[in-house]
């Protein structure tokens, strides 16, 4: 009886001990999202989401520059990025054992840990030196090299998830290599992949550092690629360090707009790859 | 047996992971349209030597063998065999029920048939429910044939499989203790279905079950150590074994 009451506390201690630490973790998350509720909501307005800024000193004005800009950068960085580094942690999963998976996977391991900041200089080395101006091209490229390495380690261990009895099933059906690996392994895995994706977009979307040095910001709407391109978060800090007061009310509203596209894109890919055992493929 | 044609065979068949020997020098026949039991206790080889049928084997790193597997009399290692066309001709269920989980019960049944050309849709709504009559799961699952295969009983996903394996016709089916993970209403309904099968193929059977040999099987071979000891009709090899090691095994004095 005795034994019975101290495991029961016991039990209940360490269920409380991880309650404390859930709260721990998402207790900042919170409070960031509030804050930005708080000081961001009251500069929103329709008007926030579809005009461009107007000079400072006047009122009004809006983002749609910065928000045009980042869709269009961080696409052009998911159209380089997701192919790549799911095909390369296909690759790392599919022959595990090989040299080039190995030194592949210690690279991707150690690009997961480089500062993005010195993948902002290292794009500029690369582009925009060489052209001799920024663009919003160089940024996606920036932004590509981000997302590289962190899709391709999360492609790979889920890829390892998929039972090897799964993988033997299609091969004694007389499945071929390739088809087994995409058509069914893959294919199991791909919820996860596709989560883990949006993961890359949505960390990638709120990048600075590599931008300043490559897409470099703008107070103009454009749709040139090959031209300097506003950002939200190249907006956000412009706005934050800005001398006026108005300002730093928009670089509240601006980072609230961030979340909020992030939001809508990763919602958008979840009811897009929701649907699974109606359609009869 | 209405004919004894030899359907598939081996000829001093040795298998190898690297330099380990599985299995040593095994020669055996299998007469078509016949239930074949390989027995033996856990590591003899059995397994192994049912991979090296269908070139299973030769996919786990440092697989290789030497002698030969006839099927018809035509050696399936010769170069100008491919492996994938030699699986549709000698289909395989394993232990545990594999049904692809992204696909539906519909899907999972038509997967081998979509491998090697188009088929009309009207032929394969035909095969799908052929083969899930044939491997007696059509009843239960007819009214949600675009459900997930995997909100399906254990025993249900093995029939599965089968409806899998024999949707593409093969000759051949090799059956990887198929029961071990089922229970006994599950193992009843497999074994009576490998008692149909036998009328369209020719069905060799690992297990590790010696009434489940004695009920489905028409001949038994005892593997022990890597090496065929014993071979023969069923009821021979359960009755009067030739060899001391069978009938000490099939006793259960030891394995």
């Amino acid at each position: 009886m005795n034994r019975r009451v101290f495991r029961r506390v016991k039990s209940n201690a360490m269920v409380g001990l991880m309650v404390v630490a859930v709260v721990l973790a998402v207790l900042p998350l919170l409070f960031i999202l509030l804050n930005l509720v708080a000081k961001g909501a009251g500069s929103l307005s329709v008007a926030f989401f579809t005009r461009e800024p107007v000079p400072a000193g006047e009122t009004g004005g809006g983002v749609l520059h910065a928000i045009v800009g980042t869709l269009l950068i961080v696409g052009g960085a998911s159209l380089i990025g997701l192919p790549v580094g799911i095909a390369a942690g296909v690759y790392c999963a599919e022959y595990t054992g090989s040299r080039l998976a190995k030194a592949t996977r210690f690279l991707a391991d150690v690009m997961n840990g480089t500062p993005s900041i010195v993948v902002g200089v290292f794009a500029w080395t690369l582009i925009v030196a060489r052209q001799k101006h920024f663009s919003a091209l160089a940024g996606s490229c920036a932004l590509a090299m981000l997302m590289i390495p962190m899709v391709l380690r999360t492609t790979e261990e889920l890829i390892r998830l998929v039972p090897n009895s799964l993988r033997e099933a299609a091969l004694a059906l007389g499945y071929p290599r390739w088809r087994t690996s995409l058509g069914v392994v893959v294919r199991t895995a791909l919820p996860g992949i596709v989560t883990g994706s949006l993961l890359a977009v949505a960390r990638v979307a709120g990048e600075t550092a590599p931008l300043l040095f490559t897409a470099l910001g703008s107070q103009y709407l454009s749709y040139r690629l090959n031209e300097p391109m506003a950002a939200l978060p190249l907006t956000v800090y412009t706005y934050a360090i800005g001398p006026y007061e108005e300002w730093h009310q928009y670089a509240w509203a601006t980072a609230l707009v961030l979340i909020l596209v992030v939001l809508v894109l990763s919602l958008a890919a979840r009811l897009a790859t929701r649907r699974r055992f109606t359609a009869n493929g | 047996m209405a004919e004894s044609r030899v359907h598939l065979a081996t000829d001093r068949l040795t298998a190898m992971y690297g330099k380990f020997t599985a299995v040593k020098d095994v020669s055996l026949t299998f007469t078509a349209n016949t239930v074949n039991a390989l027995i033996g206790p856990s590591g003899c080889g059995k397994s192994t030597y049912l991979r090296t049928l269908n070139r299973m084997h030769e996919l786990v790193d440092g697989g290789w063998i030497t002698g030969k597997v006839l099927l018809d009399g035509e050696d399936v290692y010769a170069p100008k065999v491919s492996p994938m066309q030699l699986r549709r001709r000698i289909g395989m269920v394993f232990q545990k029920p594999t049904p692809f989980p992204t696909m539906s019960i519909y899907d999972n049944v038509a997967a081998g048939l979509r491998l090697e050309r188009r088929v009309s849709r009207a032929e394969l709504d035909e095969v799908v429910e052929r083969s899930l009559r044939q491997s007696a799961l059509w009843d239960e699952v007819k009214d949600r044939l675009k459900a997930s295969a995997m909100a399906l009983s254990g025993g249900q996903q093995q029939r599965l499989c089968i409806a899998r394996t024999i949707a593409p016709r093969p000759e051949v089916i090799l059956l990887d203790e198929p029961t071990a993970s089922l229970d006994p209403g599950g193992t009843q309904r497999i074994e009576e279905l490998v008692f149909e099968l036998k009328r369209e193929f020719t069905i060799v059977i690992v297990t590790h079950n010696m009434q489940q040999a004695a009920r489905v099987s028409d001949t038994t071979t005892f593997f022990y150590m890597g090496s065929m000891i014993e071979t023969g009709p069923t009821r021979q090899i359960f009755t009067r074994p030739a060899q001391e090691q069978t009938e000490a095994y099939i006793t259960g004095r030891f394995g």
